[in-house]
């Protein structure tokens, strides 16, 4: 077999087996809403940590990450940080969150804001936020398909058939099945994930340079301002680091998926467990960066640096590896793509659809509309994708600038009696507008500083302002809530 | 529901203030410490000694549950 048919047809085994785990887990269960989309609040501890990891460990970790330690170096070390500051802080607001979500049987993020806030249209407005930042984040998975199926069968598959398939297999099996699914999928996609890191950290530094030892020796000698901040950018330093961090940690459980996830857990206490033990996962990423710096002195000239990764590994690894590791990187990104669908899907269904348009609407036509919905959302985000052309990295952080607007609505939501809808409302306008604004004028850094985080602090002073301006509730439905 | 106590507090802000606030003083290349360039090193440090960090954190959480 020539080396393409080889990576290929390991690559196809390795997506069907995973795909055939989705259509088998659950599969036995009735489903209905609540078991479809928080898998009947039963899930243990280790569930819940591959279901965090799988949606945690995406294209961005695999192909961005390296991509961008290739393409700008020492600026892309803010991810390394950001995961475990971001489990940090997740230790002071998830348990938190739980407790509040488990009384008033939550399953999203609009719940919370219609729980806490009373009103349906600051509701509506988080879940039309959290929809528009899961564009770019799709975008950036499909994209991530793409690459890899196209590399890997080396260039004989384009990329459009191969985001095409990716795509209808993602609708099928949330189709199907709903998080249960997802999290089983996410089983098959962590083992490999694991394996694919450890072959690419370890092995591409030590075939080309005997070691990653020797590797950081060459390249700290041949382009020592590689490694530090800005590395390879003008405008990427310390101050956007900082910013970058903060607005990244604010941003990372305000995604409507990661704060589902949240009420996926059995308790308060498993979600603080989690917290301490998530950032170890974090270490398989440090491999990747290693993959990474190692391609700036293997191919000094490459034109797209979210193709490093994989073009090293072509070079380095036999075929069939390179299948190996392009099925792990096909699962990586269909796992979170059908997380953000699904997600979307009853976001837009139970949260937009019925409170402000329905409000007659059984569970079970808000289920129908949310499978129908999940259909659309999937060949809209394809479409999107086809014509897309950001980095990896970029996209993602556009995503995050979007969705931290919801944090301040959150954080004071929970620890801060006084906050109230007008004030979070017009906040969050504000913070959006400014983000939005900011990024179209291609302002961003603006003064050093991630624009989204410029717009998370205005957002912040509008928030606290706007409260103590407009007059508290009454006491009793906060005093139940908090 | 109970707010985090101030110890847990303080515990958790160690790890933002040492991979994030101080980056002008860890981020360098030399010494290359385990054959790493030592802001690489610095950031993989404090993602092991992180989860120490939350442990404790937890210790005084469950204290204060009784």
């Amino acid at each position: 077999m020539s080396p393409a048919a080889t990576a290929l047809t390991v690559m196809v085994a390795i997506v069907a087996i995973g795909t055939a785990v989705g259509f088998l887990a659950g599969s036995r269960q009735q489903m209905d809403l609540e078991e479809w989309a928080v898998g009947g609040r039963g899930f243990g501890a280790a569930l819940v940590f591959l279901l965090m990891a799988g949606e945690i460990y995406t294209t961005f970790a695999f192909l961005g990450v390296s991509g961008w330690a290739y393409s700008r170096g020492g600026p892309v070390l803010y991810v390394l940080a950001y995961l475990s500051l971001a489990y940090t802080a997740s230790f002071f607001i998830l348990p938190q969150l739980w407790e509040v979500g488990h009384r008033h049987r939550m399953q999203t993020q609009p719940d919370f804001f219609n729980a806490r806030y009373h009103n349906r249209y600051l509701a509506g407005f988080v879940c039309v936020v959290g929809i528009l930042a899961f564009i770019p984040y799709l975008q950036l998975q499909l994209d991530g398909v793409g690459i890899i199926v196209s590399t890997a069968s080396f260039g004989h598959i384009g990329r459009v058939p191969a985001m095409a398939v990716a795509t209808a297999l993602v609708i099928a099996f949330v189709f199907a099945n709903g998080v249960r699914a997802v999290a089983w999928v996410s089983v098959v996609k962590d083992f490999l994930m694991v394996v694919a890191a450890v072959a690419i950290g370890v092995g591409i530094p030590l075939a080309h340079f005997g070691g990653i030892g020797a590797m950081f020796a060459a390249l700290a000698q041949a382009r020592p301002q590689h490694l530090t901040m800005p590395g390879a950018t003008s405008n990427l330093g310390h101050s956007w680091y900082i910013s970058t961090v903060l607005l990244t940690v604010a941003g990372f459980y305000m995604w409507p998926h990661i704060f589902s996830a949240t009420f996926t857990a059995r308790s308060a206490d498993t979600l603080r467990r989690n917290a301490v033990v998530m950032p170890l996962y974090t270490l398989t990423l440090a491999l990747v960066f290693f993959a990474g710096f190692a391609t700036v002195l293997i191919l000094p000239h490459l034109k797209n640096g979210d193709l490093a990764l994989l073009t090293v590994v072509g070079r380095t690894f036999p075929a069939w590896f390179f299948g190996v590791i392009g099925g792990a990187g096909a699962l990586t990104a269909m796992v979170p793509a059908a997380i953000l669908i699904l997600t979307a899907a009853t976001l837009f269904a139970k949260n937009l659809y019925r409170p402000l348009f329905a409000p007659t609407m059984t569970d079970q036509g808000v289920a129908r509309l949310a499978r129908a919905m999940v259909v659309l959302l999937g060949a809209t985000s394809f479409v999107l994708a086809i014509h897309g052309s950001s980095t990896l990295v970029s996209l993602l952080l556009t995503g995050y600038a979007m969705v931290t607007q919801c944090f301040p609505g959150v954080v004071l939501g929970l620890y801060w009696r006084r906050a109230t809808a007008s004030g979070v409302f017009l906040g969050m306008i504000v913070g959006v507008v400014t983000a939005v604004s900011l990024m179209s004028a291609h302002l961003d850094p603006v003064g050093g500083l991630n624009a989204g985080f410029v717009a998370l602090c205005i957002n912040f002073v509008v928030t606290v302002a706007g409260s103590l301006a407009t007059p508290a509730r009454a006491a009793a439905p906060l005093a139940e809530l908090t | 529901m109970k707010a985090p106590s101030l110890g847990s507090l303080a515990l958790g802000l160690i790890p933002f203030v040492a991979m994030c606030f101080t980056v002008p003083f860890w981020d360098r290349v030399q010494p290359l410490i385990v054959g790493l360039p030592f802001n690489l090193f610095w950031l993989i440090l404090w993602t092991v000694l992180t989860p120490c960090c939350l442990w404790g954190a937890y210790r005084i959480e469950r204290a204060g549950k009784g």
